[in-house]
Parts: structure tokens; C-alpha cells; sequence
């Protein structure tokens, strides 16, 4: 089975197919984890991209059935230079190329991923076409020159209806604004005491501040986050209604949520040439002047300065381009990461941020 | 936190001469070291004696002592440079320990020296067995059951608590013997018997087993601040039960899933943030392949051998980034050295797989045993880089530079179906060439071989897909797709014409109109996110190439590969100065190499660093790539000189002395005509290529003893000196593979001096830096005997036939570069041994005893400058007013059925260098530096050979018994002594072996035959290394030994100099 990606400038890359035979159109971006591939393909943040691996072989441990951060794969396809079609380790259930089948995800292989990730770096990360089906190359670039991008993900990524996480001993109760959430973030709230009501896109205020949560949570998605207009709307209600003092609301936000906060005080966000997606970016913490590596998956960034004199500081940076990693409030119990301290892939090294939320909850101060 | 800004003067110590387990990785680390220490404007002092080394060099540390690493030469320095820091996490375990002694005795504190990078309690609790136990328990990090037995019973029980399997190990045995792994009841009564049995104090520790469990390893880093990051995580193919560095090694690890990568990575940060090491160290872990549960195997609290590899493998200086964490620096406030913008506190993402193998001396000890197990016998190894798993393997066995191609070696392919199998369960070093036969030949599945070796089997999987495409190679179709699919998976095109029997043309058109062809990528520890400034490349098949030729003159240097007994460290450190010097001309300097532990392949020493094997394929292509002006093989030796007459078939440009030299002064019967010609004595010899042929050189040579050696080799394999026709017709039957390719080589046996002249010749002119004398006559590999600068007891006449010879040969060979010449005088005449057109073992030290920079000035007269218009002369320089004695190290410990016994065969792994004024002195400091017991008082076993019996032994002997030892001796020997007045003890030989550390505290014993395990004084001379007490096989070294005692019972105190 062959297997091919365009570009838009016309770009071809040709390869083979593997997984589902189909063919896809979105944005094409690259990820430089080095373990994580099925946690990577069901976050859903990655909802409508194109992802290619930097690691040089996909599937080598193959699948399993608990490495899933969503019930399904939220990427649109996978571009891989090598793939393991006979995986080893205990816990796989299945490989990489069945269970792309299995869930109607086309992949390519067999293409310099090298120099596809060079040229995002050079160019940015861009509109693309892989396909692995019998298709003319003619027909191909058709379909590229029809499908646009859009960049409104986060209103469907997430829960349709509300959710709710209980366990009886459970102490907070905390609202997740849900916009595309992945499930270890839900764990690691609910393993530390939170039973959770997650909430659909758009659900109004009023509606969660009726509930009296100890917490509200924001949750990362896909997508720009000028788009999420009705969000930042009720963000900027949630943020008003949030105060230190006797049953304090405390707000945290990663990602997506994040990026939110900064829109709902004020702020702008602005998209990256490439993003940042991966496990290995060094993060500095202001608040206790060290630093930790994070996992990474955020096309779009807060501008530092478009927030310092809207009732925010800036937390964390980035060390490799200074790029705004984390904020929060100077009044309120209102903080965010853009990274994912959830890890899953990558590093449990800022896990540390959940128990600050609970502190919070806990009549904390920042 | 930045640097400390008290500190002005660092004193760094590094590792001594090259042993196994401690290598040529220590001089890279130590070089970083220097350094990152050196460009923060901070006087940096080194000791070391090992003067192989770069770091020994001129320009890396502000000032080199080069004397022995003992606790009295450390203190002359403190008093003396009175520096305010002291690193000793760059030496190895030989640093460090004295590090930690010369703490405990509050000599730091005495000199107001703050011990850097490393804290007395967390070395204490990473290394003592029974604090880092208590360590894992407090933080809840899982370590194996063990317990300490004295009884049968005791196992039992503890047996009963925790099951099978359990490995058992005798207390205070040396190099583990006695020891072993049992899985049943009757296994374990006997291990536990003979455990308790070998061990000196009748006590086993035994613990639960988890043999078979994969071999993870992980490099952290961790700074003052707290701040922690994993550089690599490795993987090794052999699951646990054979040692790391005997392991093929992969880097990142393949089989984890990410929740099993990140379970080790939490526990190897918690580890290190509880040990609060500030620095680098290694974690090691068995995962249990059948559930997330893991055991943390061991801790190593510095820069090691796998920090060495780590750093190659993701392009992260561990060791520069270590140096300056130690000196204050927090990771947040370092660069990331490769991308020059990034920060350096982040984790490598490689996009590339990386393979280490391990190079084994067994081709030298052929004698010992091949089995893997927890002993390391590995001398050096390499490293490959591609972007699938089976290319880098394949690229990794064509560095090896072992007989075969691919997955295939001649021995193996001969064993028969039942051998094969039998031998790939004795796990030695060719397992993985049986594990390929057995798929080769279908005998085994996967599954199978998996229940027996327990090597995962996605490794297995991936060997058996390259079987899949030699059969495809054999049997399809040849397509396109399936030359580029096994080009991809790292066929060499060798492979591909003897697999496919297609002609060469055909394929070179077949890859021409399909566009097949290799391409370089860039190691730049980011998977491509951030531009890399760094030029640190390795081949793979198809894509983009991001090597790009600049329009600059560029000359290739290329490497020496793995270290291996006979080609060590001296190479690199050649290449990395030919590296240096041609910078300084103005030329883009390049280099191919592919041992990770070494400094030639530091990204930052060459302009352009390939990684690649040393292959003619894959040297080929790197010129291709570059079109250099030239290349230089005369640095990398035997290794790259032997590529010389494939290189200059290509037409491709060698600098320095020409091929047809470099074949007429290793072609025995050419060079032997020259050297007639020139009227210049060697001895007789020939070359034979038949027993008849052999025996007809015996009559004409004038009879025994007589040298006899295979051709074309290094370190003098297979070499040994013949008494008789029955000792020459078992020679020729088993110790070599005679064929008309590979005739054996026959000389008549000079007895007498050895003499070593390094030399540098433009064509015309010649200049000697200096000349070395044996202590050793005759018969004992230069590389193992005790060497002398400058000459001692040769009469002036001698010295100048010597330089006149020289030049001559020089001149003859039209030398241009370097040339080293052994000659032999017996007392009248001199003789030429061997003529080496290259760089040789005793460049570096020579280069630092005279201070002439003889590879500067060879790749000077390489590139057309003219020795007479430098300012070092010509013929013989200057004699420098100090001796230097370099003393050879053996790795003898480490090889238990290996002869001790020196002889032409090289042994030894590693050198060090005495200097002083005084000969006596420099011949003491280098055995003090060489680590050698030096007795004063007890006994001495004395046992001769008959042509050793002689009065000039009898005078070695007496001079031990004026020096107040008791001399005993065989009965035999002791015999002929009393002849001699000396008073003696006869002992049998049973008794000796007891006595040893008893009465009897030195062996004189040259032996009859070497590695004869028969032999009565074998286990002998066994015992006595094991035991550490000096084993004398020779009677020259016996007789300078007596310097170095009379020295030590006067309580000489040693002075340590700048050179």
C-alpha cells in the first residue's frame, strides 16, 4: 500500500500506507515524545491534526488498554518513518496498525519524518493531505484546495451532555469546563479527593455557579482560543465570582484553559510557528525558582504582554524560547499552566500543580 | 545560583591508566571537564598518570601533573598549588576513592580545598551496599530479597520465603567465583556448598534472582538547585545476568511503554534527589518483563561509562554540564551546547536509534573463557546511529572489524545444528551470531529462543526480519524497492552482491537511476524542533541530506574504532590532535570514527564529526559527501591504515607516506629485500604459506628458537617464540589459519635490547623527539614491557646506528608523517625488528616527555611544509634532563583463566608514565602509578626457566635477598641457585599457592609456555594477581622492580613536577 503527503505548497512526500486506507486533510504538526504514541493519538487536543513522530519507530510496544486518554483516536492521521507491525511488551493488546485500522485512522510510513519536521520548523505547521488509498494524485490535491482548517474544535472535543465522577469519599466538589479534556486530568483531580461535574461547551455560569463548586476547573482542547468566544465569556463571569475568603472558588486552568483565562482578563493569545509537543521542555516556576521538565501540546501561546497589567503575572516560562508557561492571578485564587502537568505522555514532574488547587479549595493562598 | 565565584584553582584527578571497566571514557570526561572549567576563567590542575591521554596534553588543563594518582602525590599538590576545589567525579572509581579516603582523613579540609560536585555521604550511601539498601527501604524504592547465609539451612529458609530463582554470591572471593544462579533445589545446594566453600570466611550473600529481567539504564543529572533531567534511557538487548558494559545496548529504550518509561524515570530522580548527588550518575534497573514491577539494580554516583555513551548517543556533554553544576551552575542557567540557543535543562528527544556493542579481547586471550556473565571482559566498544533498529545493529557489527559480514561469522556458520544451539545458551560473545543461525536455519521460533535467552522479542523479531531479507536477497526478484528496503536496514553493498551474486555495475545502476543512495543526518538532541549549530552526523538511506559541503580545503581523518589490547587510546588521542593540528593550518577538519567513548568523537573536537563505521562502504561515502583534499590514515592505526590500499585503488588522495610504502614496509619479504639493499641488519626471516615451506625456512634461518606470527596483524596476535620442530608444527596447526592469502611469518629470534624510534619524515629529512629502551630484552611485546626514555644503558655508537638507520628507512620507505621502528641490538650488531608507517603507542608519550608536538608536525609535513623550515631541527632532538619510564597496567583481574605471563603477545590494557630526574625515582613513581603492590619485607618465590638460569638471574635473585627478602625457590630452580651461594627455601610447588600473602610476597616466575593451563606454575602466578602481590615474568623487570623497593623501604617521599 503506498502512502502520500501533500502539502500545500506542493510538497509530495511518498511513502507507505499502513492502518485505515483513507485519506485526510488537516494540520500537519510534529510531536518529539519518545514514548506515548497511543496516549498522544487519543488526546483529544490533537482533534483534526495530522501528527508526525519524531521517533523513528511507532508501535513498538503496541497497544494496550489502558493507555487511553479518550475513548478514541482525536488525531486524523499519523506519520510515522518506521513502523513495528509485531510489538512486544506485556500489556499490548493489539499494534499500531490494527488498532489504526480498528479506529479509521489512516497512517503513512516510510517517509524522512526529519525532513517533514524540518520544514514545519522553517515553515510553520501548515494544511497537509495524507492518504494511503488508490486516489489520483490530481484528486488529492483537489480535496487539499477544498478542506479548510477551522479552528472552533474545542465547542465539539469535549462531553455532549454533563458528567459526573463520585466517589463517596470524595471531599471537593469541582466543575470541569470540558473542552476536549483528557482523562488522566480527571484522575489526577478525582485520585485527589474532587468528585467532578464535567460540563458541555457553553454551559452558562450561572448554571455551574448554581452548583456551589469548591473548584472550577478549565481543561485543555483543541482548536484557537479566539474562537471559544462564548467560553471566555463565562470564564470572565467564573473568574469575577472567584475571591479569596470564606469558601473561596479557586480556578485552574491547563492548556486550553489556560489560554481562556488569558483571553476572559483581557489578555491575546497568538498562534506559534510550530507549537511545542513533546516531553522535554525545560519549564522555570517563579513561585519556587526551580524547574522541571513538562509534557508539551499547545499550538497557540498567551502574549506575556498583553496580560501583566490585566490582573495577571506571569508564573512559568518556557526556557528554550521564553514563551508565557504558566500565570496567575495578582488578587485571585485564579492560576494556569499551558503545559500539562497531567503528563501522560511524558514527565510526573509538575504534579505538584494539582495539590496546589486543592490548597486552594483549602483556603490556600497563591 | 551562579558559579561560585571563590573558587580560582581547581585541582581535577583523573583516572589512570586504561583497565577494564576504565577506559578511554575518563579521558573524554575529563577532557570536558577541563574545559567547561577552563572557559569560566578558572586555573584548572590536573593529575593524571596516564599519558595516552588528550587530557594529559598540552592546552586542555593549565597545568599537568603527570604522576602516579596516590594520596601522597595529591597532597604534594594541594601544598603546593594550594587549589580551592577539588573534582574528583571525573576519574572514575580510581578518583573518587581517594577522593573519599583523602576526605575522610580531613586532608581537604586541612587545605581549605572544597571537594566539588560530589558529598562523602551520598557516595557513601550510594556505594556501600549496606547503606544503599537502607536508602532504597526509607524511600520506598523496591531493591531484591537478600540475605547474608552461612549454612545450607539458612538458604533453604530464605529460599522458602521468596522462591526461586536466587543468585548466590561468596563473600570476599575475587572476581566472583564460586558464585552462581540456581532455579531448584539441587542448584541451590550446590552453589550454596562451594559458596561457602570458596569464600575466605565461609559466608555467601544470597539474593533473589531476577536474571532474565530487561536491563534499563538511565543518566540523570541533577544540580544544587534540585532541578533533575534524564539525558538518555538505555536498553539492553542482553536482559540482566550479563554486565552492562558486556551488553548490546540500545538507546532510547524500544520495549517501554510510557507508563513503564516514566515508573523508572520517577525512580531514578527520586533516587538522585535522595542521594543529592549535584552532577551526573546512572541508575540501573531490572523491569520485570511480565508486569510493571522493577528492582533498582545499582547506582553509580559520577560520570561513567554509560554517561560516555549517553552523551554520544543524545548529543548532551553529561560530563561539561556535570563540570559545571559542580562549580555552582544550575541547569536552568546552561545552554544547550548543540543548539546553541536552547536550554540545556530539558531531556534529549532522539529521532534515531542508537546500538552499543561491546569489543572483546578474546582474540588475544584465547585461553579465556568467552562466557558473559557479571564480570566485565569487554575492552572497549562502539556505537551506531540509524533510523531503524536492524541498520544500526548491522552498522554496529561492521565496526567491530570481526571476521564476517552482517549477521554472520565463519565459526558460526560451521557449528552444526545441536553445537549452534548449545553454544547460543552459553551466552557468550557471539550469541547474537548463533541466534541468527538458528533463524537462518529455521531451527528455532521467537517464542523459543525467547523461553531460552529471555532477550525481548522485539529484538528477536527485528534479527529475524533481517534474516527475512538475506532470504529475500537470496531468493526474489531484485527490485528496486528491495535494494532500497535493504539498504535502509543497513546491507552493506557487499552484503547485497555476495547475497543477491549481482554484479557490482549493475547495483551502482540500479541505486544511480533509483536514486538510492545515503544521506547524512544530524544528532541534535531535539528531534529536529531547534536549528542544531552542531556538526555531528550519521548515514542513513533516503531523504533529506543535512551535511552540507562547504567550499573550504578539508582533509578526513580517520579513526581507530574500539579500543582493543594493541590499538588503545594512543590512536585517538593521535586523531584528535591531527584533528587540532589542521585546524591551525586553516583546513575544515573531519573525522570518522565510531567509539562513543572517546574524545575524537566529542562533537565539538572536529569541524565535522561522522559517525560511522569504519567500513570502506561507509568511508567511501563520507568522501563523497566531502570531497576532502586528502585523507590521513597514518593516526588511526592498524584499523585505518588498513584501508589504505582500498582507498588508493579509488584513487582517492591518502596525505603522508603512500600506499605502495605503506605495503612494502608490511610485506615482510619486499621489505626485507630493502633493508638488504640498504645494508641495514634484520632478522632472517620468511614468510611461509605450507608446513613444508616452514620447515624448509628452519633449516635455512640457521634453527630455533625462532619468532613465528601470522601476518598483517596488531598487538602481535598469535605470536610466539619456537624452541623446537613439535612446538613449530603445533604452532602452525592451531594458533594460526594459514592459507596463501595469510602466510605465516618466520624470523630468526634476536636476542637482546629492544629500542623504540618514533620518528616524523617529510620525504627528505627526518626527526627523531626521542628513543626508547626496553627494560625487557627481546621476546616481550613492546606494548607490555616497562619502557625507558631516554635511553639508559645503550653506548653512543649504538645511538647514532640507530638515528642513522632512521633516516635511512625513513627515507627508503619515502616516509611522510610518522614512523616507528623497533630495533634489537644483541650487544654487537642492530637489527630491525619492525617498521610501522604510522602513529604508534608511544607517539603521545614521546610527544610529552620532549615536548615536541610530533602529530602537529606530521600533519604539517603531511600537508607540504618542510621539516628543515620548523623550529624542531632535524635528526635527533634534544635529550630532555629527566627520565620517563612508562609502566604497562594489565586487566588481569578481570580475565581469571588468562596467563599473567608476558611474552610477544601484547596483554596488557593500559599504561602509566614515571618521571623524574632520578631513574630510580621514575622507575618507582611508575609502578606506585601503575598500582602495584610494592613489597618491603617477606619473601620471594623464585622459579626459572633453564635458559634463564644464568648468573645474571642469580645476581636479580641476590639483589632480593640483599634487600632482606627470604628467598624460595622450585626445587629445580632452587638447585641451581644454591650453585650460585644464594641461601634459599626449596618449595614444592602445592605448597606455593598457600603461601602467597603468607610468606611469600613477590613471584619471580618466567614461565615455559605461556597460557599453558597444564603448567604447574600457572594457577600459581593465578593466585598470586588475584591475591594482588607482584608477579614478575621476566627477569629484566624482576631486576628494576628491586629499584622500586629499595626506594619504598628507604620511605623515599615522591616530588610531583610540571612537565
Amino acid at each position: 500500500m503506498k502512502g502520500i503527503i501533500i502539502f500545500e505548497d506542493g510538497t509530495v512526500f511518498k511513502g507507505k500506507g499502513f492502518g485505515y486506507s483513507g485519506t485526510r486533510v488537516g494540520e500537519l504538526v510534529f510531536n518529539t515524545a519518545m514514548t506515548g504514541y497511543q496516549k498522544t493519538l487519543t488526546d483529544p487536543s490533537y482533534s483534526e491534526q495530522l501528527i508526525t513522530m519524531t521517533y523513528p519507530i511507532l508501535g513498538n510496544y503496541g497497544i494496550n488498554e489502558t493507555d487511553y486518554e479518550s475513548d478514541r483516536i482525536h488525531a486524523m492521521g499519523v506519520i510515522a518513518n518506521d513502523v513495528c507491525f509485531e510489538p512486544s511488551n506485556w500489556k499490548s493488546v493489539s499494534s499500531i496498525d490494527a488498532w489504526l485500522k480498528e479506529q479509521g485512522v489512516p497512517g503513512v510510513y516510510n517517509v524522512d519524518t526529519r525532513e517533514i519536521t524540518r520544514k514545519l520548523r522553517n515553515e510553520g505547521n501548515q494544511k497537509c493531505l495524507i492518504s494511503n488509498e488508490k486516489i489520483s494524485l490530481a484528486e488529492m490535491k483537489t480535496i487539499l484546495a477544498k478542506e479548510t482548517l477551522r479552528g472552533d474544535q474545542m465547542k465539539y472535543a469535549g462531553t455532549k451532555e454533563i458528567v459526573k465522577w463520585e466517589k463517596e469519599d470524595n471531599k471537593y466538589n469541582v466543575a470541569v469546563l470540558d473542552f476536549g479534556v483528557k482523562r488522566s486530568i480527571l484522575n489526577e483531580l478525582f485520585n485527589r479527593g474532587c468528585n467532578l461535574t464535567i460540563y458541555p461547551y457553553a454551559t452558562k455560569a450561572r448554571i455551574i455557579l448554581a452548583e456551589k463548586p469548591d473548584g472550577i476547573f478549565l481543561t485543555n482542547g483543541p482548536g484557537d482560543p479566539a474562537e471559544a468566544t462564548e467560553a471566555v465569556k463565562i470564564i470572565e463571569k467564573l473568574i469575577t465570582n472567584s475571591n479569596y475568603g470564606p469558601n473561596q472558588m479557586p480556578i485552574f486552568g491547563i492548556c486550553m484553559g489556560h489560554q481562556l483565562i488569558a483571553l476572559a482578563q483581557g489578555g491575546s493569545t497568538y498562534k506559534l510557528k510550530y507549537g511545542h509537543r513533546g516531553c522535554n521542555h525545560g519549564v522555570f516556576d517563579k513561585n519556587n525558582g526551580r524547574s522541571s521538565i513538562t509534557s508539551q501540546n499547545h499550538g497557540y501561546a498567551v502574549k506575556a504582554e498583553s496580560i501583566v497589567l490585566k490582573g495577571m503575572e506571569v508564573s512559568h516560562l518556557n526556557l528554550n524560547d521564553g514563551t508565557v508557561e504558566g500565570m496567575q492571578h495578582l488578587s485571585k485564587p485564579v492560576f494556569s499552566v499551558q503545559f500539562h502537568p497531567e503528563s501522560n505522555p511524558g514527565p510526573n514532574d509538575t504534579g505538584y500543580l494539582f495539590d496546589k488547587f486543592i490548597d486552594l479549595m483549602e483556603g490556600g493562598r497563591l | 545560583m551562579a558559579r561560585d565565584f571563590t573558587l580560582n584553582k581547581v585541582l581535577i584527578i583523573g583516572s589512570g591508566p586504561i583497565i577494564i571497566g576504565q577506559a578511554a571514557e575518563f579521558d573524554y570526561a575529563g577532557t570536558q571537564a577541563c574545559k567547561a572549567i577552563t572557559e569560566e576563567g578558572i586555573e584548572t590542575i590536573l593529575i593524571n598518570s596516564n599519558p595516552a591521554t588528550i587530557m594529559t596534553d598540552q592546552g586542555i588543563a593549565d597545568k599537568v601533573y603527570l604522576e602516579p594518582i596516590t594520596e601522597e602525590a595529591i597532597i604534594k599538590i594541594l601544598e603546593k598549588e594550594k587549589p580551592e576545589g577539588v573534582l574528583a567525579g571525573f576519574g572514575g572509581q580510581t578518583g573518587l576513592n581517594l577522593a573519599m579516603s583523602l576526605d575522610e582523613k580531613g586532608i581537604f579540609e586541612k587545605y581549605n580545598c572544597k571537594l566539588l560536585g560530589v558529598n562523602k555521604e551520598s557516595i557513601h550511601k550510594a556505594e556501600d551496599r549496606e547503606a544503599f539498601k537502607e536508602l532504597m527501604m526509607n524511600i520506598g524504592e523496591p531493591i531484591p530479597p537478600s540475605t547474608i547465609a552461612t549454612s545450607l539451612e539458612e538458604c533453604r529458609q530464605f529460599v522458602k520465603e521468596i522462591g526461586y530463582p536466587v543468585i548466590i554470591r561468596p563473600a570476599y572471593t575475587l572476581g566472583g567465583t564460586g558464585g552462581g544462579i540456581a532455579n531448584n533445589d539441587e542448584e541451590l545446594e550446590h552453589f550454596c556448598k562451594m559458596g561457602i566453600e570458596k569464600s575466605a570466611i565461609g559466608q555467601i550473600l544470597i539474593e533473589k534472582s531476577v536474571a532474565g529481567w530487561k536491563e534499563v539504564e538511565y543518566e540523570v543529572i541533577r544540580d544544587s538547585k534540585d532541578n533533575c533531567i534524564i539525558i538518555c534511557s538505555m536498553e539492553n538487548l542482553d536482559p540482566v545476568g550479563v554486565h552492562t558494559g558486556d551488553s548490546i545496548v540500545v538507546a532510547p529504550t524500544q520495549t517501554l511503554n510510557d507508563s513503564q518509561y516514566q515508573m523508572l524515570r520517577d525512580s531514578s530522580l527520586k533516587i538522585i534527589r535522595h542521594l543529592e548527588i549535584e552532577g551526573g550518575c546512572n541508575v540501573q534497573f531490572a523491569l520485570n518483563p511480565d508486569k510493571d514491577e522493577y528492582i533498582v539494580i545499582e547506582v553509580n554516583p559520577r560520570v561513567s561509562r554509560s554517561s560516555a555513551l549517553a552523551s554520544k548517543a543524545a548529543g548532551y556533554p553529561i560530563a561539561k554540564i556535570a563540570a559545571k553544576i559542580a562549580i555552582g551552575y544550575t541547569l536552568d542557567e546552561l545552554k544547550n551546547y548543540v543548539t546553541e540557543g536552547s536550554s540545556a535543562c530539558f531531556e534529549p528527544a532522539l529521532d534515531y536509534c542508537v546500538v552499543k556493542f561491546p569489543k572483546w579481547p578474546f582474540d588475544k586471550f584465547r585461553t579465556a573463557s568467552r562466557k558473559l556473565g557479571t564480570q566485565m571482559k569487554a575492552t572497549g566498544e562502539i556505537m551506531a546511529i540509524d533510523r531503524n533498529f536492524e541498520s544500526a545493529l548491522l552498522k554496529a557489527i561492521d565496526s567491530l572489524e570481526i571476521e564476517g559480514a552482517g549477521l554472520r561469522t565463519p565459526y558460526v556458520s560451521a557449528l552444526d545444528d545441536n553445537k549452534l544451539f548449545e553454544k547460543m545458551l552459553r551466552c557468550d560473545d557471539e550469541r547474537l551470531f548463533c541466534i541468527a543461525e538458528l533463524f537462518r536455519r529455521g531451527l528455532k521460533t521467537v517464542d523459543e529462543i525467547y523461553e531460552s535467552t529471555k532477550i525481548d522479542r522485539w529484538f528477536l523479531n527485528k534479527i529475524k526480519g533481517l534474516i527475512l531479507m538475506e532470504k529475500a536477497l537470496m531468493t526474489e526478484e531484485i527490485t528496486a524497492d528491495l535494494i532500497r528496503e535493504a539498504e535502509m536496514r543497513g546491507f552493506t553493498d557487499e552484503e547485497i552482491l555476495h547475497l543477491t551474486g549481482m554484479k557490482r555495475e549493475v547495483l551502482q545502476d540500479i541505486r544511480l537511476y533509483h536514486e538510492i543512495y545515503p544521506v547524512y543526518k544530524i544528532v541534535d538532541t531535539c528531534a529536529g524542533e531547534f536549528e542544531a549549530k552542531t556538526p555531528y552526523y550519521y548515514q542513513s538511506f533516503g531523504g533529506e541530506n543535512e551535511s552540507h559541503r562547504s567550499p573550504n580545503e578539508k582533509i578526513l581523518v580517520v579513526g581507530s574504532g574500539p579500543i582493543r589490547i594493541g590499538q588503545g587510546i594512543e590512536f585517538d588521542y593521535c586523531c584528535v590532535q591531527g584533528v587540532w593540528a589542521l585546524k591551525e593550518l586553516g583546513y575544515e577538519s573531519i573525522i570518522i570514527n565510531n567509539n562513543p567513548e572517546t574524545v575524537s568523537t566529542d562533537f565539538d573536537t572536529s569541524d565535522k564529526l561522522y559517525f560511522e563505521p569504519l567500513h570502506i562502504d561507509d568511508v567511501m561515502n563520507v568522501i563523497k559527501q566531502e570531497r576532502p583534499e586528502g585523507v590521513i590514515l597514518q593516526f588511526g592505526g592498524q584499523t585505518s591504515l588498513n584501508l589504505a590500499s582500498k582507498l588508493a585503488e579509488r584513487s582517492i588522495r591518502i596525505l603522508g607516506t603512500q600506499n605502495k610504502y605503506i605495503d612494502l614496509a608490511e610485506d615482510r619479504e619486499k621489505f626485507s629485500d630493502l633493508l638488504d639493499l640498504l645494508d641495514i641488519a634484520t632478522p632472517k626471516g620468511c614468510a611461509v604459506r605450507t608446513e613444508t615451506e616452514a620447515f624448509e625456512a628452519v633449516e635455512r634461518l640457521g634453527y630455533y628458537p625462532l619468532m613465528v606470527r601470522p601476518s598483517f596483524v596488531i598487538g602481535g596476535r598469535a605470536m610466539q617464540v619456537v624452541y623446537s620442530d613439535d612446538e613449530l608444527r603445533k604452532y602452525l596447526k592451531e594458533a594460526v589459519k594459514m592459507s596463501h592469502e595469510h602466510p605465516v611469518l618466520i624470523d630468526k629470534y634476536v636476542e637482546g635490547k629492544e629500542i623504540e624510534v618514533d620518528a616524523i619524515a617529510d620525504g627528505e629529512n627526518v626527526l627523531i623527539p626521542g628513543i626508547m629502551e626496553h627494560v625487557e630484552r627481546t621476546g616481550v611485546h613492546s606494548g607490555d614491557s616497562c619502557t625507558v626514555y631516554p635511553p639508559y644503558t645503550l653506548p653512543q655508537e649504538v645511538m647514532d646506528e640507530l638515528v642513522a638507520n632512521t633516516k635511512r628507512i625513513a627515507k627508503a620507505l619515502h616516509i611522510v608523517g610518522l614512523v616507528n621502528i623497533q630495533y634489537a641490538w644483541d650487544g654487537n650488531k642492530v637489527y630491525v625488528i619492525e617498521v610501522n608507517p604510522r602513529a604508534s603507542r608511544t607517539v603521545p608519550i614521546l610527544s610529552k616527555v620532549t615536548k615536541v608536538p610530533m602529530v602537529k608536525i606530521a600533519v604539517a609535513v603531511m600537508t607540504g611544509s618542510k621539516l628543515a623550515d620548523m623550529e624542531w631541527g632535524t635528526g635527533l632532538y634534544k635529550k630532555q634532563d629527566y627520565y620517563a619510564v612508562k609502566i604497562p597496567v594489565f586487566s588481569d583481574a578481570k580475565l581469571t583463566d588468562v596467563d599473567v605471563a608476558v611474552g610477544p603477545e601484547m596483554k596488557s590494557t593500559g599504561e602509566v608514565l614515571g618521571i623524574d630526574r632520578n631513574l630510580d625515582m621514575a622507575v618507582y613513581k611508575g609502578f606506585l602509578g601503575a598500582g602495584n603492590r610494592i613489597p618491603t619485607e617477606g619473601g620471594v618465590f623464585v622459579a626459572l626457566r633453564d635458559h634463564d638460569k644464568t648468573s645474571e638471574s642469580a645476581e636479580i635473585i641476590k639483589a632480593y635477598a640483599n634487600l632482606g627478602f627470604k628467598i624460595y625457590a622450585s626445587p629445580n630452580t632452587g638447585n641451581y641457585l644454591k650453585t650460585q651461594d644464594i641461601d634459599l627455601e626449596i618449595l614444592e610447588y602445592p605448597m606455593v599457592k598457600e603461601e602467597i600473602g603468607q610468606a611469600i610476597q613477590i613471584l619471580i616466575n618466567p614461565p615455559k609456555a605461556i597460557n599453558l593451563i597444564g603448567e604447574d606454575t600457572f594457577p600459581i602466578r593465578r593466585a598470586a594477581i588475584e591475591r594482588g602481590f607482584p608477579v614478575l615474568t621476566c627477569m629484566d623487570t624482576a631486576r628494576i622492580f628491586t629499584k622500586a623497593i629499595k626506594l619504598k623501604q628507604d620511605g623515599a617521599e615522591i616530588d610531583v613536577n610540571l612537565l
